[in-house]
């Protein structure tokens, strides 16, 4: 891909960032400023700042991806995602923002009055954030070397650096606006590509065969394959090898792959005749984001996707960067409205992935073997326009890209930041903020170097999963239940969330192989989200004498329109 | 009048009506929601039941929606462009109209309750 364009764009994108974070500095005056942007962020500007931060690497690249090299069951993350959003509405949206909570543990000392369950809270708030910051700083350091072929982590360096400056300096009024600036362009990097692309698929004839399996290469394709792969044959797969195919070294010789797996090395170049049919990659040994632990759909039982499904729909009101927007707005009604507003504009995105993942799947089913599955998003224009359109366009798509970095990586930094500042360093300020900005951003800058490939679908589904199962329990029944006690939410905490937290890391160790076991392992919410909330139930249940005093009139803070409780004070 | 007992003396008096603030008026479940009264948190726990309804019976209907899909996507392994057109294109506006329900539903019981309480 050229990267003449391609550069320049991402470069614009960072400097636009940084102008519209010092715009915010200059504005940014006081204290509640700089944390809450003053609790007065109206409901449209809020919305989009939220989507922003919400639209993450995994939404902008990863679904194409996932779409491209797993077909349509992949779009149940960005359902997921947006129905979380609904069920945060439903269950939390007001309250939250009554109940005065800046993060979640100043939620659950709020609620409970126990310090040692706020601590709790702040591990797995620290936990959660830092899982979810690894992806999109390995997806910065992929596109910057699909892009330009700079090495694997600058990508994640540049927007590392980029983000503690604008979160550091300006605080929260200034990455509301960012944000709400980056969400506008990320709708625009996908749109107008995608309209262009339409266009050039009606002019191609309208090929209509995208989901049809398997997929065939519609011309004929050299492919380089740049890691060491295990290919899965059903049937025999005629084509022109240069390299080393099953320890066999061949020079452009044609030769026919009986069915079976085969190790295709690094460096090996592979002709596809037109009309052949893609063949499949053995999972796990190709990294990248779109890589997924329970990864074909014979894998996958519909155990799989009903536990996707449950993890998205609950995990995403526990998310750190989630529960500190809502803070921002004026009251609760603002918070409802602004989270209707939010459901439109998140929905609106996504309407676009699955476009991309249907035109890869058309133009570029190479990208299943090369392991660059995540660049579809990134190649598409150039494949499918070509010429100077076609860099404009892949740069613009690459700019968007960088905003979806940026955007979510500002918001889980401030939310991380925020906990670290509160409840780890020794004093409260500003100055510690900016220290605590550094901090929660060297540890996964480090982890993404020193840990390298974990499949970005995996480190977001492992922190939707932990979330589910730890948060969601103690913000709906801290929310809704009278009767929930310190020790009880402590409990549901550390056995939901922990239960769930050592199995998808036990599947990552790749413990127990496959079968049933795997599945329970890989996508632990169908079960650890119900242990979670059984387990604060019953503690809580079992400890009635811990039900802190003063609860009713915190549950009335929480419920009671704005209006009754100002007059309250009075 | 020296020889006379103070018992024997009777004075009535008279006065406005201490005004307490229960007698005071009319009745208001303001003051007992904001004195934190037995009855007032009846008040406040009747606003919360209705509230949680509401999120209940849309949290329901999203089951509803979604729920079965999966299913029926396994039980026609073929139609996968059907899949991908409803996954990636049909289920986004539903879920934005039982968003907006949801909050007309929320702000009118917030709505009623005050009323109700301020007995207006």
């Amino acid at each position: 891909m050229n990267s003449s364009y391609a550069v320049p764009a991402v470069a614009l994108v960072v400097v636009a960032t940084v102008l519209v974070g010092a715009f915010g500095l200059r504005i940014s005056r006081t204290t509640s400023d700089f944390y809450v942007a003053s609790r007065t962020v109206g409901p449209r500007l809020n919305a989009a700042a939220i989507s922003g931060e919400y639209l993450s690497a995994a939404s902008f690249l990863g679904i194409a991806g996932l779409v491209l090299v797993q077909g349509p069951d992949m779009l149940w993350y960005p359902v997921g995602y947006t129905a979380g959003y609904l069920v945060l509405l439903l269950f939390v949206a007001a309250p939250l923002r009554r109940s005065g909570a800046y993060t979640l543990p100043d939620f659950a000392e709020a609620r409970l009055a126990s310090h040692a369950v706020r601590r709790l809270a702040g591990a797995f708030v620290v936990g959660v954030g830092w899982l979810y910051l690894l992806p999109q700083l390995q997806g910065a350091g992929l596109t910057l070397t699909v892009l330009t072929g700079a090495p694997d982590s600058l990508g994640g360096l540049i927007v590392a650096v980029v983000v503690v400056a604008t979160v550091a300096a300006g605080g929260m009024r200034s990455i509301t606006f960012v944000q709400a600036f980056q969400y506008w362009l990320k709708l625009t990097a996908l749109l107008v590509p995608a309209l262009f692309l339409v266009l050039a698929w009606q002019g191609d004839g309208a090929p209509r065969h995208a989901f049809e399996e398997p997929a065939t290469f519609r011309e004929q394709r050299v492919v380089r394959v740049d890691d060491s792969l295990d290919l899965k044959l059903d049937r025999p797969l005629t084509v022109t090898v240069t390299g080393t195919v099953d320890g066999r070294t061949h020079d452009d010789a044609r030769i026919q792959l009986p069915s079976g797996t085969h190790h295709i090395e690094r460096g090996t170049r592979l002709t596809f005749a037109k009309g052949s049919t893609v063949p499949a990659a053995d999972r796990g040994t190709n990294g990248g984001m779109s890589t997924s632990l329970a990864a074909s759909r014979e894998e996958r039982p519909l155990y799989a996707t009903y536990g996707l499904i449950l993890a998205t729909f609950l995990g995403t009101m526990g998310l750190p960067h989630v529960v500190v927007r809502f803070y921002t707005s004026p009251h609760g009604v603002a918070a409802r409205r602004t989270t209707v507003a939010v459901l439109g504009l998140i929905g609106a995105f996504y309407l676009l992935p699955p476009l991309y993942g249907a035109l890869g799947r058309l133009y570029t089913p190479e990208l299943t073997l090369t392991g660059d599955a995540d660049a579809t998003v990134l190649l598409l224009p150039d494949r499918m326009i070509g010429g100077v359109g076609g860099d404009l366009l892949g740069a613009l798509v690459a700019g968007g890209a960088f905003a979806a970095f940026l955007s979510t990586a500002s918001g889980l930094t401030m939310a991380v930041a925020g906990v670290l500042t509160q409840d780890v360093l020794p004093t409260r300020g500003v100055r510690h903020f900016r220290l605590g900005t550094v901090l929660s951003m060297a540890v996964p800058l480090a982890a993404s170097v020193i840990v390298g490939g974990l499949p970005v679908a995996d480190a977001v589904g492992l922190a939707f999963a932990v979330s589910a199962s730890s948060f969601c329990p103690l913000l709906v029944l801290g929310i809704w239940w009278r009767r929930l006690t310190p020790p009880g939410a402590a409990a549901g905490m550390l056995i939901g969330g922990g239960s769930a937290f050592v199995a998808v890391a036990a599947t990552m160790a790749g413990f127990p192989g496959t079968g049933p076991l795997h599945a329970l392992l890989a996508w632990p919410a169908l079960w650890s989200v119900p242990l979670g909330f059984l387990t604060m139930v019953l503690v809580s249940l079992a400890t009635p004498g811990r039900v802190p005093t003063g609860t009713e009139a915190i549950l009335a803070r929480f419920h009671l329109p704005e209006e009754l409780r100002a007059e309250a004070k009075a | 009048m020296p020889n006379q007992e103070p018992a024997e003396r009777r004075v009535v008096v008279t006065g406005p009506p201490r005004r307490t603030r229960r007698a005071s008026g009319y009745y208001r479940p303001r003051t007992e929601i904001d004195e934190q009264t037995t009855l007032g948190h009846t008040y406040v726990r009747s606003l919360m039941r209705t509230q949680l309804r509401a999120a209940l019976a849309v949290f329901a209907s999203l089951g509803l929606l979604i729920g079965p899909l999966p299913l029926v996507f396994a039980a026609t392994p073929d139609a996968r462009r059907l899949e991908w057109v409803i996954l990636g294109f049909c289920l986004y506006a539903p879920m934005v109209l039982l968003a907006l329900w949801y909050v007309r539903r929320a702000e009118r019981n917030e709505r009623d309750f005050v009323r109700l309480v301020e007995d207006r």
